[in-house]
């Protein structure tokens, strides 16, 4: 499982490295970005989707194993 | 002042500065996402009102058919030998693409989380400053004796102006966004002190150097050439409009709900937790802020006949009540987990300031409920919210409990 930010719809709400500061991060900018690989555990996973459910932009991707 | 007759039927007459609008603008806008949803004016020259989240978001994401060479409703249209589109008079937030990637980008770092965090010691004296001079009094007003010095202040630390002007800023900003319904020719005259104060501060900034952001804009470039003077009154306008009278109002809303709501006051107080996402939420019931768009050329969106220079009012606050996207929509749920509000807007002109105001109205808050854990409202039927495309109380006595 793995979460990713696409770069070129993150407009840097800032909504994800404060619900969850240790899957993301910022840029110069104050854009959001994965720290890390962004492969999830079970534990982080939820976190993940915290984030995402919170996204205004729709930003973030999540990759699950089938 | 122009005395305008009120509005009967908001679907067909909308008009922002109506009192009832004013007021309580909640129910207007569930009964228009009922039966509209976009409504309509010939008001301020005509415009639109799409009530909707899915409107506001199609419209806030679409620079092909909108633009932002203003985004204050008004009755004229903006000046095009001002500084046209794809600059426009306050950079970036009135211009579009592709000029505004390129003056967002020389914003954005000062405003990052990083630099912002920074200045959070500083706020947090300033909230117990401002509280230590309110002493015991039983009653405060929480909007003009609290919230109202908050934002000032750190514009005015962010931008290096002098500290004595901080009230010449609340003047400014009331002009500009409160002006709105002024003809033309008196809101030309009243920016002129204005301009004429930026032009000054810009030249003292350009003699005398410091570590500030006036003096970042100064030192920025756009391909090896600096920032035209125009450019940069252009953001310090925007500055103190977009940093000053929105985080005002939406510390104020959040005072006014924890004056009315003791529950949820005794949880904030109980449970410090919940901070980060009462704040959101304070965000999305009392988003502050409505932005404007302009329609480029005459077509039909949203299923609406629109033409070139309509205004496009883009209601991020009614986007948020929208119970297409919101579970219980209407309802204020101080630990509501899933929270995509858009109080800070959609798409490229996401506010830029969103992370000093995050911090400043979570710093303003801890302080407040630190220092007085019970409140209520004094005086709940002269709470009064300011009109246009800010709302948030002004008058708000608060009585102290003890």
């Amino acid at each position: 499982m793995k979460v990713t930010i696409d770069a070129d719809i993150c407009q840097g709400q800032g909504r994800c490295f404060s619900i969850a500061p240790n899957l993301f991060g910022f840029d110069e900018l104050g854009n959001g970005v994965v720290i890390g690989d962004g492969i999830l555990t079970n534990e982080t996973l939820d976190q993940a989707r915290l984030a995402q459910s919170n996204c205004p932009e729709h930003a973030i991707f999540i990759e699950e194993d089938r | 002042m122009t005395l305008k007759p009120p509005v009967e039927d908001f679907a067909t007459d909308w008009d922002h500065t109506d009192p009832q609008w004013v007021q309580d603008p909640y129910p207007i806008w569930e009964d228009l996402r009922q039966r509209c949803p976009v409504a309509h004016t010939d008001r301020f020259g005509g415009g639109w009102f799409p009530a909707t989240h899915e409107g506001v978001s199609m419209v806030a994401k679409d620079t092909e058919n909108f633009t932002s060479r203003t985004v204050v409703v008004g009755n004229g249209r903006p000046d095009d030998d001002a500084l046209p589109a794809p600059i426009g008079v306050a950079p970036p937030i009135t211009s579009d693409p592709p000029f505004h990637a390129i003056a967002r980008r020389i914003m954005l770092p000062a405003l990052a989380p990083g630099p912002v965090n920074e200045l959070e010691p500083q706020v947090r004296a300033l909230c117990r400053r401002l509280l230590d001079n309110l002493g015991d009094h039983e009653i405060i007003n929480g909007g003009m004796e609290y919230a109202q010095y908050i934002p000032p202040t750190v514009i005015q630390q962010l931008l290096g102006f002098p500290p004595e002007d901080e009230e010449t800023f609340r003047e400014f900003v009331h002009v500009i966004m409160e002006g709105v319904d002024h003809p033309e020719e008196q809101r030309v005259e009243e920016f002129a002190p204005i301009e004429e104060y930026l032009r000054a501060q810009i030249e003292d900034h350009r003699e005398h150097p410091r570590d500030d952001f006036t003096n970042y804009l100064l030192n920025a470039e756009i391909e090896g050439n600096k920032l035209q003077d125009e450019h940069i009154a252009g953001t310090i306008i925007l500055t103190l409009v977009a940093g000053i009278d929105t985080t005002w109002s939406a510390i104020g809303a959040a005072l006014w709900h924890l004056a009315s709501h003791p529950d949820d006051l005794a949880r904030l107080v109980n449970e410090p937790d919940l901070m980060p996402v009462a704040i959101e939420e304070f965000l999305r019931f009392y988003a502050p802020v409505t932005m404007a768009r302009l329609v480029k050329h005459d077509m039909e969106y949203l299923g609406c006949p629109m033409k070139e220079d309509d205004w496009l009012l883009l209601g991020f606050p009614a986007a948020n009540r929208d119970p297409a996207v919101f579970k219980d929509a209407d309802k204020f749920i101080i630990d509501r987990v899933e929270n995509r509000h858009v109080a800070f807007g959609l798409g490229i002109h996401r506010c830029a300031g969103s992370n000093l105001a995050r911090m400043e109205l979570r710093v303003a808050i801890e302080e407040f409920i630190a220092r007085h854990p019970r409140f209520e409202l004094a005086d709940p039927s002269n709470v009064t919210w300011a009109p246009g495309q800010v709302r948030g109380p002004r008058n708000l006595p608060i009585r102290i409990l003890r």
